[in-house]
């Protein structure tokens, strides 16, 4: 089943969709946070692929990228572990460009789906640059999953929906990655005005930081997506554990 | 004044396409956030660069405040010993002591147009930033400068220098510390902010369209040097050097040359070539040659010059070296060094570390014979050596210690 027909059926079943992420080889039992996240509520699971230069991540991650890349994280030993993790929810991962393009855009869509991975997140590739890996994403069967931001006007909006795979990521705020005290207005005019034009299901990231705020949004989101609150508790060191918790909170909050 | 009206058609050193790309360079890689901010930019620049009222005020505000236009200088006792002809044009002269203030007063004019009330700018040597905060306190605009820690530490002076001019100076600690960081911060508040904010950014680098609109601006210095060599020489100069960090001040100059017969040498950093030692990559908004490793992680840059510390490199000057009009030879530090005091001694000019790049090679290449005798060569000078000296005098004194 691809990412896209997931997360349609448990929407269409009443469900709000919950996205963690996961810095990619942050520690050396981020495999089993993986597994853990799934087993705590989670409906699909996107892991983060360190870059040396994150310029849509706040603090927290920036942070946990240069702790994995210094531990030794590569883009190929990432997805090789991936291959492995059996986690019962779909996986995506995100990454920067330059990590596809230096690979290659037929190369790393297939090794994408050689590892079993559903979709791909490129948050500096808008949809203008976006073709050529499209393409080859397309091909090999990988969901890409494209951004819309509050400053985006509606006509390209339309356009980022049409050519979004498997959910439409919203950022909810005009700003990097990063927790926020609460929740912002903006990330429920975009979920209202992404629901508008698209039957995708539509899930909200950027400035969603616990449970109250995820209940907030997805009443006009289909979902959201949580990082940094994720991040920052693995990076103070709940483990496994600790973050199969924030997860199940997080659960609790979209089931009401 | 010269004309700065831009040459029309997609011949070298023209419009780029309508994606933003030089060739198979350049682009628009950057957040859907600033997307449309991009847009706005190029309909503003657009708009802006095709009304004559508009380059009206540009090169009014050049000439009565920033000093334009720079002489080009001949220097006779450094052209005695090299066997060549040496011309330097003279950016050092400018009001804030380099070639920035031509594209900062373009950017701040278009800021205004905007309606915008905010800038923020990234900056290596602090150049670029002293312009930024400059044209800031000219229009009384809000200014944020990012600046890695290791440069705020080697550029104190410049440091202090913003401050006084009004603006905030951010130091940056992510990375290695330098320009590249301070573009990544830089990119984060505009993010952020973008409705609000203009980003000044100060060379031929990042989205489109950046790298065309900065080498627009910086199109005075090089329509300038072509009418005075001309003046001096009686005919266009047989080489024409620019340091290159991003590249700014290079294709200024170089489109002042692109279609004589002038050889255009763009001078690296050794520890910061990326036509040298990188191969295309995808960073800062920009497809453009990149230092990186096997990966695509993004190499650090290291060079003595805070402003030329920089992996990557602007688009139109990938082209270039990919078409061979243009080819980008580095210097290494010591020889720098060796340079900068060289043209203090021989000229009474102290330049840039950035611009002794540029120097540096034309010694090198008129000692290895690369120059024959009699040879014509323009250096653009693109700034003052000032903020350099206190870096310089602890250089100089750990090497007598």
């Amino acid at each position: 089943m691809s990412l896209e027909d997931h997360l349609r059926a448990r929407r269409d079943a009443g469900r709000k969709l919950l996205v963690p992420y996961v810095t990619g080889g942050l520690g050396d039992d981020w495999v089993e946070t993986v597994r853990a996240l799934a087993a705590a509520g989670a409906d699909a699971i996107e892991v983060g692929i360190p870059f040396s230069d994150p310029v849509m991540d706040g603090p927290v991650i920036q942070q946990a990228s240069e702790r994995a890349l210094h531990a030794g994280a590569t883009p190929g030993g990432i997805v090789r572990a991936l291959s492995g993790v059996d986690a019962g929810v779909p996986l995506a991962v995100m990454t920067y460009y330059n990590l596809v393009f230096r690979a290659g855009h037929e190369r790393f869509a297939s090794s994408l789906a050689t590892a079993g991975i559903a979709g791909c997140i490129l948050p500096d590739l808008p949809l203008d640059e976006a073709g050529e890996w499209c393409a080859a994403a397309d091909a090999a069967g990988v969901a890409t999953i494209l951004l819309a931001a509050p400053t985006t006007p509606d006509d390209r909006l339309a356009a980022i929906c049409e050519r979004s795979r498997g959910f439409v990521y919203a950022v909810g705020v005009l700003g990097v990655t990063g927790e926020r005290s609460s929740l912002a207005a903006s990330a429920t005019v975009i979920a209202k005005r992404l629901k508008a034009v698209t039957d995708r299901p539509v899930l909200v990231g950027v400035g969603v930081s616990n449970a109250e705020q995820a209940r907030q949004v997805a009443e006009a989101a289909d979902g959201v997506v949580v990082g940094s609150a994720l991040v920052r508790r693995l990076l103070e060191g709940a483990g496994p554990e600790g973050a199969a918790a924030f997860v199940a909170e997080l659960r609790a909050g979209l089931d009401g | 004044m010269t004309d700065t009206q831009s040459l029309p058609g997609g011949s070298l050193m023209g419009e780029p396409s309508e994606t933003g790309r030089f060739g198979e360079f350049g682009g628009r890689f950057v957040p859907e956030s600033l997307v449309p901010a991009c847009f706005e930019l190029e309909a503003a620049f657009r708009t802006a660069w095709a009304d004559p009222a508009f380059h009206a005020e540009y090169e009014a505000l050049l000439r009565d405040y920033g000093g334009r236009p720079t002489p080009v200088t001949e220097c006779a006792n450094l052209s005695k010993q090299l066997g060549i002809r040496l011309l330097l044009k003279r950016e050092d002269l400018t009001h804030t002591g380099s070639h920035k203030i031509n594209n900062v007063v373009g950017q701040a004019l278009l800021t205004k147009r905007m309606g915008k009330q905010r800038v923020i700018a990234e900056t290596g040597a602090g150049q670029h930033g002293v312009a930024t905060a400059t044209a800031a306190a000219l229009f009384g605009l809000d200014c944020v400068v990012y600046m890695g820690e290791v440069d705020v530490e080697r550029q104190a002076l410049n440091v202090f220098r913003m401050r006084l001019l009004g603006s905030e100076v951010v130091p940056v600690a992510s990375g290695s510390r330098t320009l590249k960081d301070a573009v990544n911060e830089a990119l984060r508040d505009w993010v952020a902010n973008v409705e609000s904010t203009h980003y000044c950014l100060g060379s031929v680098m990042g989205p489109h369209p950046y790298p065309w609109m900065v080498r627009e601006f910086q199109r005075i210095l090089g329509a300038e040097a072509r009418e005075q060599c001309r003046a001096v020489l009686g005919r266009d100069p047989d080489v024409v050097a620019a340091c290159v960090g991003g590249g700014s001040n290079a294709a200024g100059t170089f489109s002042g040359f692109v279609d004589t017969d002038a050889r255009l040498v763009g001078v690296e950093a050794a520890g910061g070539a990326a036509i040298g030692r990188g191969i295309p990559g995808v960073v800062h908004g920009m497809k453009s040659f990149l230092m990186q490793d096997e990966h695509g992680q993004v190499a650090e840059a290291h060079s003595i010059s805070a402003g030329l510390d920089y992996p990557g490199v602007g688009p139109e000057h990938a082209h270039l070296a990919a078409s061979g009009r243009a080819d980008y030879p580095s210097a290494g530090d010591e020889e720098v060094l060796r340079a900068f005091e060289l043209l203090a001694r021989s000229e009474g000019i102290i330049p840039a570390l950035e611009s002794a790049h540029a120097i540096a090679w034309v010694v090198a290449a008129a000692e290895r014979g690369e120059l024959a005798p009699g040879t014509t060569v323009l250096v653009t000078l693109s700034g003052r050596g000032d903020k350099d000296v206190a870096q310089v005098m602890d250089m100089v004194n750990a090497r007598t210690s």
